[in-house]
């Protein structure tokens, strides 16, 4: 009984924070941020990645595991905008970690950082299921990328004034990488602006947007609603019109829906993913838009 | 906008000071000379103001003419580097002006101090069994031939303050004669930042015992409640008012240590201090608190694991100490052992497919007191269920589930709280949305004592307000 008290005791302390924290533990709910805060981090930070880069990030479990990486963090950096409302709450509610609480300097909401497209203007399910505070996948915005890279190293500046320095010249570097390729990518897609495409889901709307093509239609009929056949019906006419070129999906959807609206109608399924695999940003918003303009080049 | 408004500010203060400097001078006796200056130079003031305004009222009519136009937005980067050939630069949308119609952004966080939601289910079916509540033990279970109301849930919760969060959990539900009862179900504070990974919850729970017993029945995977858990803690499940305290290991994998101390009396505690239901032929007596050894004690201790990039099991070790009414100084000690796994794919699309499997043994040794002409005796009984669920395509979700539960034998014959019981329950749920469920199940019971039986069940479940997280 006593040896397991003195056990439990010495654990007890062990899981104290503090200690031989040498480097900053950061965690990041989406690949994409993860990326973006390993690169922002550099060999200060240990950054880890809750969702899997090439699952849908509106339904990812919970697992317990992560409630041990989130008691454990200095930082957790939340796309915010209610993507990670199905799954962060009862993580962050298990994980009894003050310093990633709400209003913390170690909770970094990307989203605060950004401008949010479709904030719906009233609240009502019949529409789908709407995100309430705006379309939060703004991140295939390479411009959205840098705001967000900067606030995340204010953030860690926040948190670990000691290496401010770097982060802040890590941050600048990024930007200034992304800054040169920019007008790369505007090139790349200076001959498809204008054109019409089509999504499955609302996942490619910031993308459009910067390099200005015009998104009329999803095969969902409303967000987070399967494919309908009436909706289906509606769409395919409505595309022929448009002379739309590219259905727009993400690697997760299946392939049926696509590949039935793309014989109906001669678009090209465009598989863009959504999340960067590895640590490199820009070399996956670098990825995305060489396989766009593929699509969408003068036939 | 923003900067309109905060120079139109600044002409308004300018305008009061100006008011009030003439009447302050003039308490103060300045000669007439001086204060002409004064008001000469503020009249300056105030026209170089107006002319910043109109400048970027200018500014800001050109910006919301030509949406496209150059001139970069606060948060927007400067224009980068053109290279010669550069196809439009990569500029700011200019914010559109606010008019009262426009949505107020929020950008994060939520809407109010409290978050509400209303879960509503009800069930419909046919059994061969004419008096349904002999087979369903359970109160949220289906209660009779055609409709029933099991649950209807009103949940509140949020933040108290930096200390605290809080949940409530209100459930309304029709008895078997319509008639309507409330169950303040949950009602309880939580510690959101104690030190050494410790947390503390107080009030009314629902007790950490295994899976399901947490669980309100709208999160349930099939209609109705395992046998065994009917069995084991009555139709309610084991809930009481009391305080739990709870550990996080610093392993590097997660395990919890938690400990729970509530009342052990009502028919929320049916095999402990229950003074409210005859059990196993004893007439049950009142038996008061004498000391914190006649409360309830369940500890539990839970780990988890990934087993790979797609597979998680967690595994659990549950107890549940206290006295019982069936004398002055009879114990009833329940235990338990749950398991659950989880395979959802790297790829998985609105969380499909997945397949997970969740088995939950209880096994109870109840100190039986010699009463109605019945000896004092242990009595121990157990059992398990073991559920498998394949959501084998977007929205759809095909389960499978065995109930098996027995007992020793007792000097109490034909007590159907005790004897041989084997379910078996496939069922089949398609999820419109995640606000929505439609379920349709089949029973078959064979019981030592009630016979054969089939029962078939349809579960309807909608969802308002906030989507409550799911929890692993």
């Amino acid at each position: 009984m006593r040896t397991l008290l003195t056990m439990t005791l010495l654990l007890a302390l062990a899981s104290q924070p503090g200690g031989a924290a040498d480097h900053l533990k950061v965690v990041a709910t989406t690949a994409d941020l993860g990326a973006i805060a390993a690169t922002v981090g550099g060999d200060d930070a240990e950054v880890t990645s809750v969702a899997r880069p090439t699952e849908d990030p509106h339904f990812v479990d919970a697992k317990p595991s992560f409630i041990r990486l989130l008691n454990q963090a200095d930082v957790l950096i939340e796309g915010g905008a209610a993507l990670e409302a199905g799954w962060l709450p009862p993580l962050l509610d298990s994980a009894r970690n003050p310093r990633i609480a709400v209003g913390a300097p170690g909770r970094i909401v990307a989203s605060e950082a950004v401008d949010l497209k479709d904030v719906p203007s009233r609240l009502d399910r019949s529409l789908g299921d709407v995100h309430p505070y705006g379309n939060p996948h703004y991140l295939l915005d390479p411009v959205n990328g840098r705001l967000v890279a900067g606030a995340i190293a204010r953030g860690l500046c926040a948190v670990d004034g000691a290496h401010c320095d770097t982060y802040t010249a890590n941050a600048a570097r990024f930007t200034a990488a992304l800054d040169a390729k920019l007008p790369e990518w505007q090139q790349a897609l200076a001959a498809a602006r204008g054109q019409k495409i089509v999504s499955y889901h609302k996942n490619f709307d910031y993308l459009a947007e910067r390099f200005g093509l015009e998104v009329v239609g999803n095969l969902e009929p409303k967000p987070g609603i399967p494919p309908s056949p009436t909706h289906l019906a509606e769409l395919v006419p409505r595309m022929q019109t448009a002379k739309v070129r590219a259905i727009l999906i993400e690697p997760y959807r299946e392939r049926q829906t696509p590949d039935f609206v793309a014989t109906k109608t001669g678009a090209q399924i465009v598989v863009l993913p959504i999340m960067p695999e590895g640590r490199d940003y820009i070399a996956f918003i670098d990825q995305d838009v060489r396989a766009l303009a593929k699509a969408l080049a003068p036939s | 906008m923003e900067r309109v408004g905060i120079s139109r500010l600044q002409a308004m203060a300018a305008a009061m000071v100006m008011a009030a400097a003439p009447s302050l001078s003039r308490a103060q006796g300045a000669p007439v000379e001086q204060l002409r200056k004064e008001l000469e130079s503020m009249r300056k003031q105030l026209q170089q103001m107006q002319k910043k305004l109109d400048d970027q009222d200018a500014v800001i009519r050109k910006l919301s003419k030509e949406p496209t136009a150059p001139p970069a937005a606060v948060a927007e980067p400067a224009t980068p580097p053109a290279t010669p050939p550069a196809p439009p630069p990569v500029v700011a949308t200019a914010r559109e002006p606010w008019s009262p119609a426009a949505p107020i952004r929020i950008l994060s966080g939520s809407r109010g101090y409290l978050n509400l939601s209303f879960d509503g289910l009800a069930d419909a079916g046919w059994s061969t069994n004419p008096d349904v509540t002999a087979l369903q033990r359970g109160d949220h279970d289906p209660l009779q031939r055609g409709f029933t109301i099991p649950n209807a849930e009103i949940v509140l919760n949020g933040a108290v303050d930096p200390y605290f969060t809080g949940v409530a959990n209100v459930v309304f539900k029709l008895d078997e004669d319509n008639e309507t009862s409330v169950e303040l179900e949950e009602m309880y504070l939580q510690t959101s930042s104690l030190p050494w990974n410790l947390q503390v919850k107080g009030g009314q729970y629902l007790t950490e015992f295994g899976r399901i017993n947490q669980q309100h029945p709208h999160a349930w995977d099939f209609v109705d409640q395992p046998l065994i858990i009917g069995r084991m803690f009555g139709p309610e499940g084991l809930r009481n008012p009391g305080a739990r305290l709870s550990w996080l290991l610093p392993l590097p994998f997660y395990s919890e240590l938690l400990g729970s101390v509530q009342n052990s009396n009502g028919g929320t505690a049916f095999p402990f201090r229950n003074a409210e239901d005859e059990l196993f032929g004893r007439t049950p007596i009142d038996r008061n608190v004498r000391g914190p050894g006649d409360l309830l004690y369940a500890p539990r201790w839970v780990s988890s694991f990934d087993l790979s990039d797609s597979q998680t099991v967690v595994a659990g070790l549950s107890g549940a100490f206290a006295p019982n009414a069936s004398g002055r100084s009879n114990y009833t000690q329940v235990y338990g052992g749950d398991v659950y796994w989880k395979w959802k794919p790297s790829w998985q699309s609105g969380g499909f497919p997945f397949v997970s499997f969740q088995t939950e043994a209880l096994g109870r040794r109840y100190e039986a007191g010699a009463s109605n002409g019945l000896p004092a005796e242990a009595l121990y009984d157990w059992g398990l269920y073991s559920q498998a669920l394949y959501g084998f395509t977007q929205r759809w979700v095909a389960g499978l589930r065995a109930d098996w539960v027995s007992g020793d034998a007792g000097a109490f014959k034909d007590d159907e709280n005790r004897a041989d019981r084997f379910r078996t329950s496939p069922n089949l749920t398609f999820y419109p949305t995640e606000f929505s469920k439609l379920r349709l199940q089949y029973n078959y019971d064979h019981g030592q004592l009630l016979g054969d039986d089939s029962s078939v069940w349809v579960q309807v479940e909608f969802l308002l307000g906030e989507h409550a997280a799911h929890k692993f």
